[in-house]
């Protein structure tokens, strides 16, 4: 199972979280982000960004929970909010943002 | 809460050659969601799970000490490291990470989570506990 992004085959896991983390790229965030049905604009963006850079610190994607009290703290509550977050993210912040940004399933997130 | 019981994770494994010290990680993150009373302990070889600058490039494995960091974000923020093991080991407070939580109750201050804790304290933390999972 493979995303095709500018010519470059991407594997990616049975549920669509990228294989090699490192494969990541704007372009294939996008491609992702149409298999989920969502429309990539800055807020999303932003989310996108700072899960990113939560994983970079931490090693970990964060559970939902933890996501959308760092994004309180970060941008203030009204982002860090559960309906901000699941009008950007339908099916969950922590899922689908997380596998547009490239990065693991949540660790909890069955 | 009246059903919150008090849960002690033990870790006496180095973090890498077996699969415990990520394992217990993981169910301590995990376990984080049902909002109990969490603590970690590091005993024996399992303090070597904290220490600082570790690089795992060379045995090809993920480097997780930096999730240890994330704890607090998941509230948990105690985590007990035996004195005697620490030195029986060559190693003091200043060879270990540096982990902090925000503390709600005090104004969002920055406090260390780790606490440097004699065996005979350690024994006590344990005997405290209602669950005891030892990894």
């Amino acid at each position: 199972m493979s995303y095709q992004v500018n010519g470059h085959t991407i594997e990616h896991d049975e549920e669509g979280y990228i294989t090699t983390l490192s494969d990541w790229s704007k372009e294939l965030a996008e491609e992702i982000a149409k298999t989920e049905n969502i429309d990539m604009t800055s807020e999303h963006w932003e989310v996108v960004n700072f899960l990113r850079e939560y994983y970079d610190e931490y090693q970990i994607a964060p559970a939902v929970r933890v996501l959308i009290k760092a994004i309180k703290k970060s941008m203030g509550p009204d982002k860090g909010n559960n309906k901000y977050m699941y009008e950007l993210f339908p099916y969950g912040p922590a899922k689908q943002a997380c596998k547009i940004a490239g990065l693991p399933k949540p660790t909890g997130c069955v | 809460m009246s059903d919150t019981k008090k849960f002690l994770y033990v870790n006496r494994k180095p973090p890498y050659g077996t699969i415990y010290a990520l394992e217990s990680l993981e169910v301590v993150l995990i376990g984080a969601a049902f909002e109990q009373d969490v603590s970690l302990a590091f005993l024996d070889d399992g303090v070597f799970q904290l220490t600082r600058g570790q690089n795992t490039d060379a045995i090809g494995v993920k480097n997780f000490s930096p999730t240890f960091r994330a704890l607090g974000d998941y509230e948990v923020t105690k985590l007990y490291v035996e004195r005697e093991s620490l030195e029986a080991r060559g190693l003091s407070e200043g060879d270990l990470q540096e982990i902090t939580y925000e503390d709600e109750d005090d104004d969002w201050e920055e406090k260390p989570s780790i606490r440097v804790v004699s065996r005979a304290e350690m024994a006590k933390i344990m005997a405290d506990q209602d669950v005891v999972l030892s990894f």
